[in-house]
């Protein structure tokens, strides 16, 4: 087995742990790369099924060439969608205007927490790795929230030997993550070898592409020529710039992921 | 990164204190592995807090830590040399963490514990060369850090050295090498630093590029244990990871604890390209079989040959990290790979503090960050091997309420204790007296022989060659005069155990199984050694005096060491 056999062995290990405990699971996708991969990895764990729907919290600030992305991919996959929008925030106005961090709270971690009471969800699967940000990096693969959605990172239970969490009071939730322990590169070199279709965003055009997918108003695009997955492979390994630079939200202060996150953010 | 490139997952442990964010800090830094702004984003948080920069804020990410100053979680940061990539795994120091640090160590392969050279071998440190052994980590290096402290003195250096191996070796945890460092500084990181001469070993990370990886799982008895069963489509098809060994389509197989047989009949697949006709240890897969039974999570998949255990009551090491005490005549959940399970606490043989070593006889309970050894007893049959023959299917954890309270080791079935040290290999084995230790008593005025902790070392195993009172070689032989077998010892692992007859001469010192040197110095001197053994064994023993004053220097790996008494050394544990 490479590299590349053990990182797809244990995150097919982790969904299938995911799908046998929780009666009530969903997979997120924000049609990214890495929730992409996840999808391709379920395609694989099922045997070409996907036993649980895939939600996306949209946000209706997308770049729209993900919202057609998902919409095809949706249908050439066979998958369960479930799209989600917090209308009530939209409604009274809620933008990046009124402040990222305020915008991102109310768009996606609330909305999301919507999702998770209306279909009662045990199990939410997630496409977060270590290597993204700090607070990512002390993950649990399985990591519980209370019924607010909300991670008390300080006393998380122990992890160990790839017996996870599937022990915890009614109304909270389990959020698994599969390619924890996957880092960008991984993702990459798995897209690549796997041929995986990805949204062409990530693909230069004149001279831009994007590295990173979110919101249209709060992520950025980098300079770039790469127009095929193994030009961006190249080109990643020659940077030194780090891969959610260009997501607006991370930088509003030195602590605004670890902030998100501790209230419910994916 | 490159894909092909080997990964290396180390856990860096030790006491709160003693620099592990350093160590970390250091590495990360001095191999360039930062992204461009975040040594700027930690500069930019430590001005504002009004201190100075220091290497381990690089890890710091959240808040509580840098008010605290202390590492709450687990953190795994990347970081590649020219050798492989190696993902790093910083553990909590602070007690109330314990639980964070074996969260990280679990996971790991080879583990770097350390110890602050002014303070010296603290609770903690003592504590997780405890748990390391429970978690059957091998792999260790132990840096002595902070050498500025005291002035990169080598006598104080050997001093720690001396007093951590004594502790760890009693606990089969065997470091391969101790490396004095000052990270703050960056002594001995990267390159050999001139601040300590004396010092002839690697630097760190030159040192960690020596760490072998295991291999191996593919050959063991096959250990497939039922994950879940699917039914998507016309196909029944059965899920789970391979744990050890190898399954070939067609090949009979016991399904355990149910104990039925059948045939493999298919190896499913999604994509073509993914179509293989043998899967092994490590991998995620599925199969359909000829005869379908009513299958279900938690059984073990073998092959007919070579079963695991199968039992309900059984002997345990495990450390418990619950809140609530771990106590007799109550119900818990035990899992063991995808098994679950009732059980209680049968008897409680043994609670260990790990700090001191103290045995306290007859608890009634194990508290929090105490090691205990116990009897457990489950509602019904479960399937398991012994740690020591397979560390996926041996170790389990403990949930008490909600949350996972223990981890521990299954350490055997029946109550049979071992009396001596041996080399094992399938049937043969060796009696090794080379790891006992010699003092001359005062108050007995005389010489006395200290054993070792009695243990079995299996092909593979890592073997103490620094004791307190010898030091071999990384690479020996141990010749049993009696038998003439060979224990062939390279890079501090058993590697095989033949016949001398059968050995080819290579330069590396032999010795026997006491622990003298054989003077062999040439391959003449070995070929002349082999034929006087060859006689002595079929001549009278009153030959061996002559044969042992020719042949053996008692004391060229040995020296006698002074001791008040010996009482202080008598060591009445056993994992």
């Amino acid at each position: 087995m490479d590299h590349l056999d053990r990182l797809e062995a244990q995150s097919i290990f982790i969904l299938r742990e995911a799908y046998k405990k929780f009666g009530k699971l969903g997979m997120l996708w924000s049609i990214g790369k890495d929730s992409t991969v996840m999808l391709w990895l379920a395609k694989k764990a099922f045997f070409g099924h996907c036993p649980f729907p895939f939600i996306h919290v949209d946000t209706t600030h997308k770049i729209p060439e993900m919202i057609a992305f998902r919409d095809r991919m949706a249908k050439e996959y066979n998958i369960e969608l479930i799209v989600h929008t917090n209308q009530e925030a939209l409604d009274a106005g809620m933008g990046p205007d009124k402040g990222r961090l305020v915008c991102c709270k109310a768009l996606k971690t609330d909305g999301l927490q919507q999702v998770v009471t209306k279909y009662e969800f045990e199990g939410l699967i997630l496409g977060i790795r270590r290597d993204e940000e700090g607070s990512r990096s002390k993950e649990r693969v399985f990591s519980e929230r209370n019924k607010d959605s909300e991670w008390d990172y300080t006393n998380q239970a122990p992890e160990l030997w790839d017996q996870f969490k599937t022990d915890f009071p009614k109304g909270n939730h389990i959020r698994v993550h599969p390619i924890l322990h996957w880092n960008e590169m991984d993702i990459w070199a798995y897209i690549e070898r796997e041929k995986i279709e990805l949204v062409d965003l990530y693909f230069a055009k004149n001279g831009k592409r994007y590295r990173s997918l979110g919101c249209a108003p709060c992520t950025g695009q980098i300079d770039s020529n790469a127009v095929t997955v193994a030009q961006i492979i190249e080109e990643l390994k020659n940077t030194k710039v780090g891969e959610r630079a260009g997501r607006a939200q991370d930088q509003e202060d030195s602590y605004a992921m670890q902030k998100l996150r501790k209230d419910g953010y994916m | 990164m490159d894909i092909d490139r080997e990964v290396l997952n180390i856990v860096v442990v030790g006491h709160v204190d003693h620099g592990k964010s350093t160590v970390i800090g250091r590495l990360l830094y001095d191999t360039k592995s930062l992204p461009e702004g975040a040594i700027d984003r930690v500069k930019r948080i430590a001005k504002e807090k009004g201190k100075p920069f220091e290497y381990a804020y690089l890890l710091d990410a959240f808040e509580e830590e840098q008010k605290q100053g202390i590492t709450i979680d687990t953190t795994q940061l990347q970081f590649r040399t020219d050798k492989r990539d190696y993902v790093i795994i910083d553990a909590p120091g602070h007690k109330e963490f314990l639980k964070n640090m074996i969260s990280g160590a679990a996971s790991a392969e080879a583990a770097l514990l350390i110890i602050d050279a002014n303070e010296g071998i603290q609770e903690q440190s003592k504590r997780h060369g405890y748990i390391l052994s429970l978690l059957g980590i091998q792999k260790a290096y132990v840096l002595v850090n902070k050498m500025d402290l005291i002035q990169y003195s080598e006598e104080k250096f050997n001093a720690i050295k001396q007093e951590m191996n004594e502790f760890l070796t009693s606990l089969h945890v065997y470091p391969l090498k101790y490396i004095p460092v000052s990270a703050f500084h960056g002594e001995n990181i990267t390159a050999s630093s001139d601040k300590m001469p004396w010092y002839k070993g690697e630097p760190v990370l030159k040192a960690i590029d020596l760490f072998e990886k295991d291999k191996g799982l593919e050959g063991k008895p096959l250990r497939f244990p039922i994950q879940d069963v699917y039914k998507f489509d016309s196909r029944r098809i059965i899920a789970g990871r391979i744990e050890a060994g190898t399954l070939r389509a067609g090949d009979e197989i016991l399904i355990s604890p149910s104990n039925k047989v059948t045939k493999v009949k298919s190896i499913e697949y999604w994509v073509e390209k993914d179509k293989v006709d043998q899967i092994s240890a490590g991998m995620s897969v599925g199969i359909t079989v000829e005869d379908e039974f009513f299958n279900q999570r938690g059984e073990f998949i073998s092959h007919t040959y070579d079963a695991p255990i199968t039992s309900d009551t059984f002997k345990v090491s495990l450390f418990w990290m619950g809140k609530n005490d771990l106590v007799k005549n109550k119900e818990y959940k035990l899992k063991l790979a995808t098994q679950e399970v009732e059980c209680e606490i049968y008897a409680i043989n043994k609670v260990i503090d790990a700090t001191t070593l103290e045995n306290l006889e007859n608890a009634n309970q194990a508290k929090t960050n105490d090691v205990a050894e116990v009897t457990i007893k489950t509602k019904r049959e479960i399937c398991f091997d012994e740690f020591r023959n397979n560390q996926n299917t041996g170790r389990f954890v403990i949930v008490d309420g909600y949350d996972v309270c223990g981890g521990g080791i299954v350490t055997g079935l029946a109550q049979e204790r071992q009396s001596a040290s041996k080399f094992v290999k399938q049937d043969d084995e060796i009696v090794a007296k080379c790891f006992d230790e010699y003092y001359y008593v005062l108050t007995e005025g005389g010489i006395k022989k200290i054993e070792g902790v009695p243990h079995s070392f299996n092909i593979g195993d890592v073997i103490p060659s620094t004791g307190v009172t010898y030091e071999y070689p990384a690479d020996f032989n141990v010749v049993d005069i009696k038998t003439g077998l060979t224990a062939i010892i390279r890079k501090s692992k058993l590697q095989d155990i033949i016949s001398l007859k059968h050995l080819a001469y290579e330069q590396s010192p032999f010795i026997d199984s006491q622990g003298a040197f054989i003077k062999i110095y040439s391959e003449e001197d070995f070929n002349k050694f082999a034929a006087d053994l060859e006689k002595l064994q079929q001549s009278e023993s009153s030959r061996t005096a002559a044969f042992a004053n020719q042949w053996f220097d008692f004391m060229k790996f040995r020296q006698i060491r002074y001791l008040t008494a010996t009482k202080s050394l008598e060591i009445e544990y056993q994992i």
